[in-house]
């Protein structure tokens, strides 16, 4: 399988702490990796390292094997990804202006864009709030068309930031079947972050445990949560009393 | 009360008869307040925005100049342009004391302040998770400015209409600097603050409530850009 993304001895330092210290993660083409760790394990930090949204103090970054950092990479590259936050962060306009933001921005013709959103607001059963003002929009439908925002403009990598955990237990589950479906389809790569078992379970097919900064574990989903190591075992433990 | 609408029929008066005058005053008001906004905007706006979003050395202290000139007696910019275009100052040359240039750059100097000071508190509310998610959606730094502007616009009008405010309100620094020259200088605040000093209260009534139909025209519209395509 194609390797996007590789990280070698990467390390981000702020004054004196290490904050992240990954000897190696590859994220290859097609797959859904979760990354899973408490509260201030550096969780959304290494995905805003990974999507060269924030520059690494130390070690080798590279996609499609080319060295870079969030300080070198052109515009073009960082336009190959995607991220979708916590929050919905919609902007003050339509739904469909809101979700053809991103390609907007790429200066992509205007018939294209009206035939991408439309395709993303239907996937995403959201088109009859199409000319909606999003900020109107309930948390579910918000973020929705976050997500239809980030797919939208075609992603090699989508990063997702705790997209669920923000919502109420039925708006949740029914996104994220609905999620599930899209992600199979467009076989987009996704680097999804969350420190719910639940959502890691459903959704993800790699997973990552971190804790203080580091990788403790990775591996196939099912083998990580079937066989945690000594380093992930309390933590896992922890999640499983509930599930 | 008499007095208020005695005031309020002479202005009528004024304005069907289309006194000369009147119109030179008004005109002339508009003309120097129009322009003063102008530039203060031009400049205010970019420079608010980067002190609300950037982070230097000394940015703390250029704010607390930029609060204190929210509060800058117009008396006092009005002495500071006048030292400034005084035949023997540095920009005496110009000969621009007493003309309306010299007004302007009086508007100029007390609306300057609010505008960035408004402007800078408005893009320091704009949270870094929103910076981060225009930058993942591929915006250039450009771009990123165009989309910040739109989303702080009620803001920025708010500062603009603020702006102008005080622009409208200023008599001290206009009087000094202006001269209040008949047909020259002479703008509705100085006429109103002459009228009253001759004993003319009906007539500064009367040129008040045309200023202040002025002032809600253009905040009126001003206004109207502001909350467009909101409810109510």
């Amino acid at each position: 399988m194609n390797t996007l993304l590789k990280l070698n001895e990467v390390k981000l330092q702020i004054e004196k702490k290490i904050i992240l210290n990954i000897p190696d993660l590859q994220i290859v083409q097609g797959e859904f990796l979760g990354v899973m760790g408490p509260n201030g394990a550096g969780k959304s930090t290494l995905l805003k390292l990974l999507a060269f949204l924030e520059c690494h103090s130390s070690g080798v970054l590279s996609y499609l094997g080319k060295e870079l950092s969030a300080s070198t990479i052109s515009l073009e590259t960082r336009r190959k990804f995607s991220i979708a936050l916590q929050q919905s962060l919609l902007l003050d306009g339509t739904v469909f202006q809101n979700i053809a933001l991103g390609l907007k921005l790429r200066k992509v013709p205007k018939k294209e864009i009206k035939k991408k959103v439309d395709y993303w607001m239907e996937t995403f059963k959201i088109s009859h709030l199409a000319q909606k003002n999003a900020l109107t929009l309930s948390g579910g439908e918000a973020q929705r068309v976050n997500l239809a925002r980030a797919m939208a403009v075609g992603p090699d990598i989508l990063f997702l930031d705790e997209p669920f955990s923000a919502l109420d237990f039925p708006t949740k589950i029914k996104l994220m079947e609905d999620f599930k479906h899209i992600a199979a389809k467009s076989n987009t790569t996704t680097v999804f972050v969350s420190h719910d078992l639940a959502e890691i379970r459903y959704l993800t097919t790699t997973l990552a445990i971190m804790l203080d900064g580091q990788i403790k574990q990775s591996g196939l989903t099912s083998d990580v949560l079937e066989h945690p190591n000594l380093d992930t075992a309390s933590f896992l433990n922890e999640w499983k009393k509930f599930y | 009360m008499n007095l208020l609408v005695d005031g309020l029929l002479k202005a009528l008066a004024m304005l069907r008869s289309g006194d000369n005058e009147i119109i030179t005053i008004a005109t002339l008001t508009a003309k120097v307040s129009l322009t003063s906004i102008f530039f203060s905007t031009l400049l205010g706006l970019p420079l608010g925005m980067v002190l609300g979003l950037s982070k230097f050395k000394g940015r703390r202290l250029l704010l607390t100049f930029i609060n204190l000139g929210m509060g800058l007696p117009p008396v006092v910019a009005g002495l500071w342009i006048t030292l400034l275009l005084w035949r023997s100052g540095p920009l005496g040359q110009f000969s621009l004391l007493y003309t309306p240039t010299a007004i302007i750059m009086a508007q100029f100097i007390v609306s300057l302040p609010i505008i960035v000071g408004l402007t800078c508190s408005t893009f320091q509310q704009i949270s870094d998770k929103l910076l981060l998610q225009i930058k993942a959606l591929g915006a250039t730094r450009t771009q990123t400015l165009f989309i910040l502007l739109k989303e702080t616009k009620i803001g920025i009008f708010a500062a603009i209409i603020a702006g102008l405010g005080r622009i409208i309100a200023e008599v001290g620094a206009a009087m000094m600097v202006g001269g209040n020259i008949q047909g020259d200088t002479r703008i509705l605040t100085t006429s109103i603050v002459m009228e009253v000093s001759k004993g003319n209260f009906d007539i500064a009534l009367a040129l008040s409530f045309i200023l202040m139909s002025a002032a809600f025209l253009i905040t009126g519209s001003i206004t109207f850009l502001q909350q467009r395509k909101r409810n109510a």
